[in-house]
């Protein structure tokens, strides 16, 4: 990924890094929140939102994005002005809550990278050493949701700067704290309660079940001769079923009756305990006799 | 005439400007909200942390946008200046980019549920002074383990606010006013809002595998570590409580020994009286504030048995709640086998 220039040489070299840098990105679903949120709510005379992302790097080159914040920024035809000052207060700010998040680069709404991208990937390249430019399309232009991530790369003539290669590179939505929530409560514009706990269950169960009724059908098709059966899917399967252990119905019935007889006497002694509670309260607004 | 109208009408402002508010019957949250307090508690647990949130306050439905996480405060005292600077420059900030920047409460992560503490009571009347409608929402990260997205909206009620700015716990008000309990904290339900943006990103983004995260956390097994930390503060609970009755017991016992007291001395006193007055001389008062067995004994303040009360009910709810699980659970299992 070097960016030197040649030293020296009677001939300039066009300098073109063309090895695929070994950066990747991880982007937690609280920044997209917050881009979407940002954009939402941008002043009326900005066509996008630009903002810092804050995050780590692990030893392997991963970028983690955990965490961003907008800068207010104003955007003409030839010149792009962002609010440095701003920028800086809401990074010490931002620092006293988890100083390990740091820079790693910034992110801005619309479709693709455009002029003045590279200026403010310019200045963000003097905070951190290579950061990450994400964009994510909140047009929908071609109609689907693009989020993107890229690294720059500069092209050099000599010693003078040519231009900025955006790179893109891989990026990892890592969804696992927005499914731990429930893409229930997050897709719809409007939920009106969060599910406790046995209706979570109830709905885990259904899951469950059906999930059951596809693999059975698969299975019965494939006997039956309708389907062509894939010997991965067959292994899956296998594995699966193979997974459950084996216990003698008389283990089993005694753990069994000994794990639902631990569940009832839990039951039991909260009931205890409240009917206790109430006693206690009696007692202790009791009117006293003397 | 003219004066009598105006002065009607100066009449009816004043009594609109009494009108009481709608009372508070849902709080609505956004994603973004959800998922940055969930964020917070998390990347800190076991620590308790605490955050400020922002929102709207409209008609009967409290709206929360944003909030901002509070840095972990030390014991230094002169880190209360920064907290404060904190909170100003975050507020500023996010004006700057049209975020909601009305405090409308704030939140703070609990470990297994025990969050009703004195502090909670007494940040919630700082907070009631200057804001009018606040809340104050949970998450338990412990219990997200299990699958259940553990937020709970809670404020005090009005009537124990009323008896906590007058300070007086004792027996007869609170039988007076008939609180108990259960009216100390209110739960008020939470919806979860997204904008139509959002709500198009997830829909794309979501993986097309039929079980999610949330399932597998939900129908694992083992719930014997939860229960037993559960049960562990549920009998310190109980040791406190059993403490608290105890203090009561002695004050009552005091109580009445103090009067038996001064019973006694009062019998020794009219008959002094009557040997004076046989004597012919002046009799001595009927009271004396001097002696000691006429000091007034105060009564302990109900305040915390009801704390506890309150939390060892949401230990047993959460146990019974798990035990369900527990059951639908093992009856799965048992189906299963027999195939």
């Amino acid at each position: 990924m070097a960016t030197a220039a040649t030293t020296s040489s009677k001939q300039t070299v066009l300098q073109y890094p063309g090895a695929a840098p070994s950066v990747s990105a991880r982007i937690h679903p609280v920044v997209l929140f917050n881009i979407c949120d940002a954009f939402v709510r941008r002043p009326d005379q900005a066509g996008r939102v630009i903002g810092t992302l804050l995050g780590s790097t692990s030893s392997d080159g991963t970028v983690e994005i955990k965490n961003s914040y907008v800068v207010p920024h104003n955007e003409s035809a030839d010149q792009v002005a962002l609010d440095i000052d701003y920028h800086h207060n809401m990074f010490v700010s931002h620092q006293k809550v988890n100083p390990k998040e740091v820079i790693v680069g910034w992110f801005s709404t619309g479709f693709g990278v455009s002029g003045g991208s590279s200026l403010i990937h310019e200045f963000y390249s003097r905070e951190v050493q290579n950061p990450i430019h994400l964009t994510v399309d909140t047009g929908f232009t071609n109609g689907e949701a693009s989020i993107k991530a890229y690294v720059s790369a500069n092209l050099t003539l000599g010693d003078r700067q040519l231009a900025a290669h955006f790179q893109e590179i891989p990026l990892d939505m890592r969804l696992i704290e927005a499914e731990r929530v429930g893409f229930d409560l997050l897709k719809n514009t409007s939920v009106d309660k969060i599910p406790n706990d046995l209706e979570g269950m109830e709905s885990s169960m259904e899951r469950l079940y059906t999930l059951i009724n596809d693999v059975y059908k698969y299975v019965d098709d494939v006997v039956e001769g309708r389907v062509q059966g894939d010997n991965n899917i067959g292994r899956f399967i296998a594995e699966a079923l193979a997974s459950l252990p084996k216990l003698s119905p008389a283990a089993f019935d005694k753990v069994f009756n000994d794990k639902i007889q631990d569940n009832l006497s839990l039951v039991y002694l909260s009931s205890l305990t409240r009917t206790q509670l109430s006693i206690a309260e009696k007692l202790n607004t009791a009117a006293q006799i003397l | 005439m003219a004066n009598q109208a105006m002065g009607r009408s100066f009449l009816q402002a004043m009594t609109a400007v009494e009108e009481v508010a709608p009372p508070l019957r849902v709080v609505q949250m956004e994603g973004l909200a959800v998922l940055k307090i969930i964020k917070h508690c998390k990347e800190f647990s076991p620590a308790l942390v605490t955050g400020q949130l922002l929102g709207l306050d409209v008609g009967s439905v409290l709206e929360v946008t944003n909030c901002f996480p509070f840095p972990t405060r030390e014991e230094d005292e002169e880190l209360e200046a920064d907290g404060a600077n904190y909170q100003l420059e975050m507020m500023r900030c996010l004006r700057e980019v049209n975020v909601d920047n009305n405090t409308v409460g704030w939140y703070q992560s609990t470990l297994l549920g025990s969050f009703q503490t004195a502090e909670l009571i007494e940040t919630f009347m700082n907070y009631q002074e200057n804001i009018r409608r606040c809340v104050c929402i949970i998450y338990d990260p412990s219990r997200s383990n299990q699958g259940v997205v553990a937020l709970k909206a809670l404020r005090l009620s009005d009537s124990f606010m009323d008896l906590y700015r007058s300070n007086n716990f004792n027996g007869e008000k609170l039988r007076e006013k008939k609180l108990s309990w259960v009216d100390v904290f209110e739960e008020i339900p939470i919806k979860v809002s997204n904008s139509a943006l959002i709500s198009a990103f997830m829909t794309e983004l979501e993986p097309d595998s039929p079980v999610t995260q949330c399932d597998f956390d939900r129908l694992k097994l083992s719930s014997a570590p939860f229960m037993e930390r559960n049960l562990e503060f549920l009998i310190e609970c109980m040791d406190d409580l059993t403490a608290e009755q105890n203090k009561f017991q002695y004050y009552y016992r005091n109580l009445s020994r103090q009067q038996a007291q001064q019973q006694v001395w009062l019998q020794k006193r009219r008959q002094e009286n009557m040997q004076r007055k046989a004597a012919g001389e002046e009799p001595l008062p009927e009271e004396d504030p001097s002696n000691p067995i006429f000091k007034p004994i105060v009564e302990p303040s109900r305040l915390d048995s009801y704390l506890i009360t309150n939390q060892i009910s949401n230990y047993c709810n959460q146990v019974n709640g798990a035990a369900g699980q527990g059951f639908s659970k093992l009856y799965l299992m048992k189906a299963l086998h027999e195939n």
